[in-house]
């Protein structure tokens, strides 16, 4: 079957959410993938989005963090001073899944502002949000981002949301009990945390993609593991889930 | 003592220049009507306070109501960013805006603060977060008995929030249910609290007990607006507007659009033009 680049990211994103994880969602890619997953191999897959949302099947993706559909189909909904107090702080999820305008080579991720002036950006980005804290207290973080040098940096303009600092060492120093970073998914590859150095290595490639492209398209010096595999391209069903899914989502988002 | 009154009224008599207001709603019952007349009455030099500011202080900002704007997320949900706000922070039109921005945790547990009569908010956030970097209202404290260094920001404490909401009854009281957001702390850390609602009632016998309620005596005014929230949603009675959102980003995009688009909808309009956007679900109709 023929897939896209964006189809192989979002399903092999998906491919990392377990069953048995507590999810807590962003918006866009990650959303997509979280919701790939409770489709094919995830059935009983908790996902939470900041809005309140607790246990949520959407049916068709949402726009916004807090579309209808995503409370109408929740186990529960609660207000979002609870949500970021007891559940997100309170350590009852297991997974961060989060997208970034830039990120460095340890995970860091900036949303706020292109350019190194905070009071005077050349873009002025939407923000952290949930980002910030959804970083540090959730048990570990998955990144889903497409590659580009522009976006895949050796450093960000801003720290939004901390990874594994700016050396690597920074959630020891600052007392970070959680894992922080271990997985990034791009339309080119797979890339995993090296447990020694804390940067992203490539671990799998997608097929038809060269280490040429992956080079290219990173602003930092990409390292690759000693074991490089091919990542498995998408089967049958994780595409006509994630088509269907988005069909249904652009129906819906048409007004129709 | 609540008032049943018109939202003109009720914008003339809780919102004054200088204010600082909170228009709040997660994504949901998001107070548009209410927006739209503050923009009217052309209020000026307003602290905007929202977790989530998106289309309607987008409006605001672009219509020179705005000094500073404090938020966790500014921009057009799944569409990209806010087009006025940008170019009044990045090109000072119409004029400049000033900035003061945190995490939605931060802001979460600061309207909390706000609504329990407490000075600050304490919290585990901003571990390595640049924001703490430029932005002298988040502080570290330590615990007087772990030791461990927490995050620490002002309470949020608005001179006038303005929340939607699906019903009131004949008292007074309001009603919110499904994505329920930050309002009810918005109202209470208020001075004076605003509500505009769906539709009103007799009574709220069949009301479960553990709803969200803000009983009459929190509010200084409830104005009936139906398809006050569009293009944002009211739960039970009509769905968010995407496409509208989406058909947002070109209109913002530039200045000469925008100011037209301003003009015949909410300038020649009034809150009764609301419930002709919106689609009712069939029992409501």
């Amino acid at each position: 079957m023929n897939y896209t680049p964006t189809e192989m990211m979002t399903v092999a994103a998906a491919r990392a959410i377990r069953n048995d994880d507590v999810c807590f969602v962003g918006i866009g890619m990650p959303s997509a993938a979280c919701n790939l997953a409770r489709l094919t191999h995830a059935p009983d897959v908790t996902l939470i989005y900041e809005s309140g949302t607790i246990g949520t099947k959407p049916d068709v993706l949402p726009l916004s963090i807090g579309d209808g559909e995503l409370c109408d189909t929740a186990v529960t909904t609660v207000a979002v001073p609870e949500m970021f107090r007891y559940w997100l702080q309170g350590g009852r999820i297991s997974v961060g899944f989060l997208g970034a305008a830039q990120l460095d080579k340890y995970g860091n991720l900036n949303t706020t502002v292109v350019g190194d002036d905070y009071d005077n950006p050349k873009v002025r980005l939407p923000g952290g949000g949930g980002a910030p804290e959804i970083a540090t207290s959730c048990g570990e973080i998955f990144i889903v981002m497409k590659q580009s040098a522009r976006g895949f940096v050796d450093n960000i303009d801003f720290m939004t949301s901390l990874g594994h600092g700016k050396t690597g060492t920074e959630r020891e120093s600052l007392g970070v009990k959680t894992k922080g970073p271990s997985r990034l998914t791009t339309d080119l590859c797979i890339m995993e945390t090296d447990p020694a150095t804390r940067e992203f290595i490539v671990t799998s490639i997608h097929p038809g993609v060269t280490r040429e492209q992956i080079i290219e398209n990173t602003g930092w010096a990409i390292r690759f593991a000693d074991q490089v595999v091919e990542t498995p391209a998408p089967n049958e069903t994780e595409l006509s889930a994630l088509r269907a899914l988005n069909e249904r989502t652009a129906r819906a988002h048409a007004g129709q | 003592m609540t008032l049943f009154v018109s939202l003109k009224e009720a914008i003339a008599e809780n919102v004054f220049d200088g204010d600082v207001v909170a228009l709040e709603g997660f994504t949901h019952l998001i107070p548009y009507a209410a927006g739209h007349e503050i923009i009217r009455q052309q209020r000026k030099d307003l602290t905007l306070v929202r977790m989530t500011p998106d289309l309607i202080y987008d409006q605001l900002i672009g219509m020179g109501c705005v000094k500073k704007m404090i938020f966790s997320w500014g921009g057009n949900p799944g569409v990209g960013s806010l087009r006025r706000f940008r170019d009044a922070y990045e090109k000072s039109w119409p004029h400049k805006l000033e900035i003061e921005e945190h995490s939605h945790a931060a802001m979460a547990n600061a309207y909390e603060a706000g609504a329990a009569g407490l000075p600050c908010a304490v919290f585990r956030g901003y571990l390595g977060a640049g924001l703490a970097e430029v932005n002298p209202n988040i502080r570290f404290i330590e615990c007087p008995f772990t030791g461990e260094r927490l995050a620490s920001v002002p309470s949020i404490r608005p001179d006038v929030s303005v929340i939607h909401a699906q019903k009131a009854n004949r008292n007074g009281d309001v009603l919110i249910e499904g994505i329920v957001g930050v309002q009810k702390e918005a109202v209470l850390a208020a001075k004076r609290a605003i509500v505009t609602v769906e539709e009103i009632v007799d009574n709220f016998d069949d009301v479960h007990p553990n709803a969200c309620v803000l009983p009459n005596w929190t509010l200084k005014a409830v104005v009936k607006v139906p398809g006050g929230a569009h293009p944002s949603y009211a739960k039970g009675y009509y769905e968010r507007d995407n496409a509208f959102y989406k058909a947002w980003d070109p209109i913002a995009s530039e200045r000469e659009t925008f100011q037209a688009w301003m003009q015949d909808n909410v300038l020649n309009q009034g809150p009764e033009a609301f419930a002709e956007r919106v689609a009712f679900t069939p029992a409501k109709q």
